[in-house]
């Protein structure tokens, strides 16, 4: 991994805030020093980003401009950002004044880029964003119904702002609503502010924080701030994004938390998969500090939080709150059983609140615009917007945010722009790995998201994963992948979790292998019902739900694979084989070519033929086949 | 970070001034950071060695079965040596729809290794890695921390025949 070097000014020299007041100033005179017409190159530098190269987009983009330095009136600025949404066009750069959106850039295009676009004011077509199916490329960002048909709140500074650079992020806004509750609210008014809101957890069971606030502050001791960092469901990446596109969003969020409880401290728990976030948040944390905005006597006011970031280390169980205030501490993540709840007793035995990191992230708004103004968005029971990292077989991967009660049909066709390669859409998997999908076809299209909705077709709102399954996904092997997850993800300390997931995992294996029996279905509903209803935590009683859920809408497919011995969407390896369809095969070579097995023989103009003893069933030549004559038999 | 770190290969000598560093200097000797303090020395040795657990036991007073507790536990603690190389295949779910399961399972064959497991000559180690966030290209392949977005098997072939030609 090209670890980034950190960027982090060195702000220790600056006059400390030393009043709220001060605050604005600040931001005045950061604000007044950038000329709004001075090009700016913002490289995108999420983890999506950085997967296909764009630091070393960005280094060469320096060197460009260097480069050009002498014909270059304005030097532009460059920018590293976090995660811009749109991951699936990596490397991203968004070229301001002009507002246009580039794509799948390479360090050897910079050039050109610089010569022409930031000099000479030219739009290189061949960088330009293509909807799916359509030949009119987009120049301008605000254009592109990906990002045309969201709405940012949590989102508002990630992929724009600098996230190494707290100048950045104060001339955004940030730290305000911290300086205005230390001016002009009591705690008691910070909660009721996040009551009016109506502001629901977005870890995924959706209890209201103001009323966890409430009662975390009426408890006696010291209190904590907790954030759950620990964003473990497999194709979720919103938090990670969050933390590493605005730290300071989460930051002040965690002060105003420990403001409306009476605390002075705070931890951070992140995934040690995620080390971008970490770095960001770290030197978020110290350049705050040394402006006086984090750490002890904030702005003067007297009150003090001083944040720390913890690494989990590998553990899904951990986001469970009990858990992951056992590992905290150093122990192992076990969940315990929560006839006392963490705000009465929690991290150190003491009173403590855990909010998830979009939780956080939500707040400062709320707190400067008003809980009104957030209840506008979203629905009556699910308010103000939602983050959905959508993946999995659509043509837009990537960071999504929507007011909560958007359809699915919308978040899928309309941002996501549809399904690939003329397939259609099966189902949308949400909540993680104890989630459930939701099928598709004529039935859920509609369905609006939010807490109460998914909850009653038998999914979860989750943390914001969003899976897109096409018709080439068997429903039986994801719902034996996700057990597999949990199987080995359960703690193992209770029974019901402990036991009934493995046996879940030796049925559903057994029939993806071809080994199904009658009885077996029946016999998954009975596990699945009974490891929901008596295991100790979250994790347990809402394991069973891939397995539940897929029975529920899926059970021909289960059937198919039980009976017929077939698996209809050829996932199952021992259950179908590839054959080539002679009579729309035109011989062109390209799966002869792919195949890495060297199963394929043929000559050229004429059918090709898989030799089935050789084939080791990758897929390769189905995915790359362009005239469709892989046949699933 | 000290320049010579040891990659691979047999048992290293485990130097305990700098796992006494570790403890004491990086993270003040509490208790509370014990999970940590052994991912500091797992990131040294790529694993945690006994003798450093052992220390570790002594110089925070945690009885030894609650340290391996703690290494058994989380996922990523590793009791094990790992080989010259690693190769991480993610296996979280837009990369499993996208067929990494059998990028594992043919990795693994080829090697005649389970996921987890390591080479007999502790060139290679192969291992799973729930989720890394990079799902808009997968499936992906973490190949000695370099990125492999959209991988294949060809792609992985290739790799394997580099690392046996060293």
């Amino acid at each position: 991994m090209a670890t980034a070097t950190s960027t982090a000014p060195e702000l220790a020299w600056t006059k400390k805030i030393s009043a709220p007041q001060e605050l604005a100033q600040y931001r005045q005179t950061l604000i007044e020093s950038i000329d709004p017409s001075t090009p700016c190159i913002r490289v995108c530098c999420g983890t999506g980003c950085k997967a296909v190269g764009s630091l070393d987009v960005l280094a060469a983009l320096k060197t460009a401009v260097a480069a050009a330095g002498v014909d270059v009136k304005v030097v532009p600025e460059i920018k590293r950002t976090g995660c811009h949404g749109f991951c699936s066009r990596g490397p991203l750069l968004t070229l301001q004044p002009q507002d246009l959106f580039y794509q799948r850039v390479k360090p050897e295009d910079t050039e050109e880029i610089v010569r022409k676009t930031v000099v000479g004011g030219e739009v290189i077509p061949r960088f330009l964003y293509k909807p799916p199916g359509s030949k009119e490329p987009i120049a301008k960002v605000h254009d592109i119904p990906f990002f045309a048909k969201q709405t940012k709140l949590v989102l508002k500074r990630v992929g724009r702002i600098d996230p190494f650079d707290i100048r950045d992020a104060i001339a955004d806004g940030a730290y305000q609503g911290l300086a205005k509750i230390l001016t002009e609210m009591t705690p008691q008014q910070v909660i009721e502010e996040i009551k009016v809101a109506r502001l629901r957890g977005r870890g995924g069971a959706g209890f209201p924080t103001g009323i966890k606030w409430e009662s975390c502050a009426s408890q006696p001791g010291r209190h904590y701030v907790i954030c759950n960092g620990d964003e473990g469901d497999p194709g979720a990446f919103m938090d990670a994004s969050v933390m590493e596109g605005d730290p300071h969003a989460v930051l002040e969020g965690m002060a105003i938390a420990a403001y409306a409880m009476g605390s002075d401290r705070g931890f951070l728990y992140v995934r040690m998969e995620y080390p971008l976030a970490v770095q960001t948040l770290t030197a978020a944390i110290r350049q705050a500090e040394d402006l006086g905005l984090l750490g002890s006597n904030i702005m003067g006011t007297g009150f003090g939080f001083k944040a720390s970031i913890s690494t989990g280390a590998g553990a899904f169980v951990c986001g469970e709150s009990s858990a992951l205030m056992s590992s905290l501490e150093g122990k192992v993540g076990r969940p315990r059983a929560k006839y006392i709840r963490s705000t009465e007793r929690g991290f150190r035995d003491s009173p403590s609140n855990l909010n998830n990191v979009e939780t956080y992230a939500n707040v400062p708004e709320i707190i400067l615009r008003g809980g009104q103004w957030y209840a506008g968005y979203g629905t009556e029971r699910s308010t103000g917007t939602k983050v959905f990292s959508l993946t999995g077989n659509v043509h837009n991967v990537g960071l999504v945010e929507v007011p909560m009660g958007t359809s699915l049909r919308e978040i899928v066709f309309g941002i996501g722009g549809g399904i690939p390669n003329k397939k259609q859409l099966k189902a949308v998997q949400t909540g993680g790995p104890s989630g459930g999908c939701i099928p598709i076809p004529g039935k859920f299209i509609d369905i609006n998201v939010g807490f109460g909705k998914l909850a009653e077709i038998g999914s979860m709102m989750g943390s914001g994963g969003m899976i897109v399954m096409d018709e080439n996904t068997c429903m039986v092997e994801v719902s034996r992948y996700f057990i597999n997850f949990l199987v080995e993800e359960s703690c193992g300390q209770c029974t019901p979790c402990r036991e009934g997931l493995t046996r879940m995992r030796e049925i559903l294996s057994r029939i993806t292998q071809g080994e199904g029996r009658e009885g077996d279905i029946e016999q998954l509903e009975e596990i699945g019902q009974f490891t929901n209803n008596f295991s100790l935590c979250g994790l347990g009683t809402s394991a069973a739900n891939p397995v539940l859920s897929t029975i529920k809408y899926f059970r021909e497919e289960y059937e198919a694979h039980i009976r017929s011995k077939k698996c209809p969407a050829g996932v199952c390896k021992p259950l179908y084989y590839y054959e080539i369809d002679p009579d729309t095969c035109t011989g062109c070579g390209l799966c002869l070519k792919r195949c890495p097995a060297g199963a394929i023989t043929g000559e050229k103009k004429k059918a090709h033929l898989i030799h089935q003893e050789a084939c080791i069933k990758c897929m390769e030549c189905y995915r790359n086949c362009k005239f469709d004559s892989i046949r699933i038999m | 970070m000290p320049d010579s770190q040891p990659t691979c290969c047999q048992e290293p000598e485990v130097d305990f001034v700098v796992i006494d560093r570790i403890i004491r200097d990086e993270f003040g000797g509490r208790r509370e950071a014990m999970i940590m303090m052994m991912q500091a020395i797992q990131r040294r040795y790529h694993f945690l060695p006994e003798p450093a657990l052992h220390y570790l036991s002594q110089v925070l007073e945690v009885p030894l079965t609650k340290i391996f507790e703690v290494a058994t536990f989380y996922a990523s603690f590793s009791l094990m040596p790992k080989g010259k190389h690693l190769l991480h295949v993610c296996t979280g779910t837009a990369c499993h729809l996208k067929g990494s399961g059998g990028m594992v399972r043919h990795v693994a064959a080829k090697l005649g290794i389970e996921p987890g497991g390591t080479t007999p000559d502790m060139k290679l180690t192969l291992e799973t890695v729930n989720c890394l966030g990079a799902c808009a290209v997968s499936p992906v392949v973490v190949f000695d921390e370099k990125y492999y977005p959209q991988a294949t098997v060809a792609q992985l072939n290739e790799l394997i025949e580099t690392v046996n030609a060293e």
